[in-house]
């Protein structure tokens, strides 16, 4: 395996390793850059995007609210229309019955296109031990599927690849040198598949939506390798996870709308198939049996979990690592599971049900917010986070030193006597650590901080050390407060209490 | 009317100049600041490690210090957001959960106590240089404190503004992640300072000393002659040359 993809070690040392590859970051960084204007300018165009993202949230709210009664409704209508489908309560299941499909039909192969789930899954992996040949047909997953990685972003899974490197990768498939030039690098890539499209006994797909009313799947893509998936190989078996669901056509709408452009910042993707059970008589093609396996996984976890739930809201877009800082110099690899970024970072741990890891993985974020104000249905992400962190810390798995740490801050906090006299001690203690101005010791906690720093020493005196004196300073100078300025805090606080809040000094 | 000032742990230990600039600025508006001395740390730091208990120590701390206040105001967005965060972490007391959304409605950051209660934009400075500004990530996009910066900027004499590239991009402080996740942390203010340097502005601007503290520790590291300034004390140094 790969070194970037290993899942050994914590989060830090993986981004130290990402950290150090310049070809890795400054391919992340480009695609990235692209994808954030892109979606700003889609976002800002569309012109009611505010609203629309509302809308999408109340969509998922609403349905994941409601998962039970619409999953039903799906599968019901879906086997009408003649679908096999299948529960798996977890990656040995789903497997189990994938291979079960596969041997029932002697296969193969398998071609497929892109699913995180599967990815999840590793299914990859077990039809290839059965010796099933498994071809990745989308680009950038055929692209690490040579390279023997996972994907690095969910919507573009060769992310952290330049050019050069996929040449490198494609010449060695084709046994020719290909020159690094995306049109023939593609070219080459798209007659190799037209093959084993033709040749493949089952085709295996995600699913980007579930439409409960009619029992549909619906599949967004912008290379047309789905839309083949889908319609020559005589089997199609479809992984689903199980909040895919949306109630209708109609929400399809807000979802074709807000899914795309955040995604890649274009108003429609290429193809959008709706797919209504396998082929009909009167069709021209399509599959002659169609299995769809819904996945839980940990899922149904996060169901009734008022900290966790709107995580079943997540459309997979990738809006948030697109505008991530720590995933833009890390790459998706870093995060050490199948889903990265800020999503990953919250959903691995929440779908692992794996409090040893949450430390690591919760903790390589700034808290700055850009995840939660990207996301179209508006996840809150960066709150999340800090709810994964104060699990961890209460279920006594917080590091020993910081909860000593975090035990006197509270003391220090509490009184700001001893606030003061902490402050005095630390003013001593670092004299002789200050040269012109500045702290440049790497020892201890300063030792990262100061590897890009020069830090600023405490004042020689502080702010409450000096107040009274100012204070009596601007009484003695200062002119009144004019009427005007009265008048306008006094409204403030009509409308304040108008608005049931109490206190303050005028009680 | 009682208006009372948050002076927020870093200002108040290592950058007390931005007090005073926020309190003589204010002042020359009528308006004089009060300080409760009891005031402490709004627990940021213990809050997004995942220690609530402890931030609730301090949360009380601060609930008690401004009591009595009818207006609260801060130098800094991020602390200023903190606030927003009490009623969650004592939603099950209703004593500090009634104190806790008082707090909440009264408490300002800088600049929101200027355009939003005070109607001020025009302080009167004039500031002859280039200067480019970092809209701090809780501030901006937490609190929601966007226009407020740039239509106080805007009214300063000789003062030149350049749109800094990428600027809501966050700084790579994130409190103790500067500590914990120090490598990332790093290449986050490196490529910050790196887009502060194209604009090849004189000074670069804020609302938040954390995040200054830590750009303008690289900038320092590199050598580079940028000033570092919190919106308060350019304001307060540009009233006293014109």
């Amino acid at each position: 395996m790969n070194p970037a993809q290993s899942t050994q070690g914590t989060v830090k040392e993986r981004a130290g390793v990402a950290l150090n590859n310049d070809f890795l970051r400054n391919a992340v960084k480009f695609t990235t850059e692209r994808l954030r204007s892109g979606k700003q300018a889609a976002s800002a165009e569309h012109g009611n995007w505010e609203e629309w993202r509302e809308r999408g949230r109340q969509i998922r709210l609403h349905t994941i609210a409601h998962l039970d009664y619409y999953l039903n409704l799906f599968v019901d209508n879906a086997r009408k229309n003649g679908v096999h489908v299948h529960f798996a309560p977890d990656t040995a299941a789903a497997t189990d019955i994938v291979m079960t499909i596969a041997r029932n039909k002697q296969a193969e192969s398998v071609v497929k296109s892109k699913s995180m789930v599967s990815e999840e899954l590793h299914i990859n992996r077990a039809l290839e031990l059965a010796g099933i040949e498994t071809i990745e047909s989308d680009l950038g997953e055929y692209i690490i599927q040579l390279a023997g990685e996972g994907p690095s972003h969910i919507v573009i899974p060769a992310i952290h690849k330049n050019r050069y490197q996929i040449a490198e990768l494609l010449s060695e498939d084709a046994g020719e040198e290909l020159p690094p030039d995306t049109t023939i690098l593609a070219g080459y890539v798209r007659r190799k598949l037209r093959e084993k499209f033709l040749g493949a006994d089952i085709g295996m797909t995600g699913c980007n939506f579930a439409i409960a009313e009619t029992g549909s799947m619906v599949l967004f893509e912008n290379e047309g390798n789905a839309r083949m998936v889908t319609t020559l190989p005589k089997t199609q078996i479809t992984l689903m996870g199980m909040e895919r669901i949306i109630p209708s056509w109609e929400d399809l709408e807000v979802m074709a709308t807000l899914l795309p452009r955040s995604a890649t910042g274009q108003r429609l993707t290429m193809y959008m198939s709706g797919i209504t059970g396998p082929k009909r008589t009167a069709d021209g093609d399509g599959p002659e049996e169609m299995h769809i396996i819904i996945v839980d996984n940990g899922r149904s976890e996060q169901l009734g979990d008022p900290e966790f739930q709107e995580l079943l809201n997540c459309i997979r877009c990738g809006a948030c690592l697109n505008v991530c800082p720590v995933y833009r110099h890390i790459g998706g690899h870093s995060y050490g599971g199948t889903y990265s970024g800020p999503i990953g970072a919250v959903l691995t741990p929440a779908l692992n049900r794996n409090v040893a890891e949450w430390d690591d993985i919760a903790n390589a974020s700034s808290l700055c917010g850009a995840c939660s104000e990207a996301c179209p249905v508006k996840i809150p992400l960066h709150d999340m986070l800090v709810y994964l962190r104060r699990r961890k810390v209460e279920r006594g798995h917080g590091n020993r030193w910081e909860a000593l740490g975090m035990k006197g801050f509270a003391v220090l906090m509490a009184n700001s006597k001893r606030l003061n006299l902490a402050l005095k001690m630390g003013r001593i203690a670092q004299k002789p650590v200050v040269h012109n101005k500045g702290i440049t010791l790497k020892i201890g906690p300063l030792k990262g901080w100061n590897t890009y720093r020069v830090t600023s020493p405490m004042a020689d005196h502080s702010f409450r050390e000096n107040w009274q004196e100012l204070s009596e300073d601007t009484r003695r100078t200062a002119p009144p407060m004019n009427a005007e300025t009265r008048d306008r805090m006094e409204q403030i606080l009509r409308q304040r209490r108008a608005s049931g809040i109490q206190g303050g000094h005028h009680e | 009317m009682k208006v009372s000032l948050f002076i927020t742990c870093l200002s108040d230990a290592i950058y007390p100049r931005v007090g005073e600039a926020m309190v003589r600025l204010l002042a020359a508006h009528g308006v004089q600041l009060d300080f409760p001395p009891v005031q402490t740390c709004c627990g940021q730091p213990s809050y997004n490690s995942g220690y609530w208990e402890e931030t609730r120590t301090a949360a009380k701390t601060i609930l008690k210090a401004f009591e009595s206040s009818d207006f609260v105001v801060s130098p800094s967005g991020s602390c200023t957001y903190m606030v927003h965060h009490y009623p969650e972490l004592f939603k099950d007391d209703p004593y500090w959960l009634k104190l806790a959304h008082e707090l909440e409605a009264k408490t300002y950051e800088f600049t929101q106590f200027l355009v939003q209660v005070l109607g001020i934009t025009d302080v009167g400075a004039h500031f002859p240089y280039k200067v480019t500004y970092h809209p701090s990530c809780h501030g901006s996009r937490l609190l929601g404190v966007k226009e407020e910066p740039i239509a106080l900027l805007s009214q300063v004499r000789g003062l030149e503004l350049v749109p800094l590239p990428f600027a809501e991009d966050c700084c790579g402080f994130g409190g103790t992640f500067a500590v914990k996740m120090s490598d990332i942390s790093g290449a986050m203010v490196e490529e910050k300072v790196d887009h502060i340097k194209e604009t090849e502005a004189q000074v670069l601007v804020g609302l938040d000393m954390a995040c200054l503290m830590n750009i303008a520790g690289n900038l320092r590291h590199r050598g580079e002659q940028v000033r570092v300034m919190h919106l308060a004390e350019l304001l307060y140094e540009g009233v006293g040359v014109s």
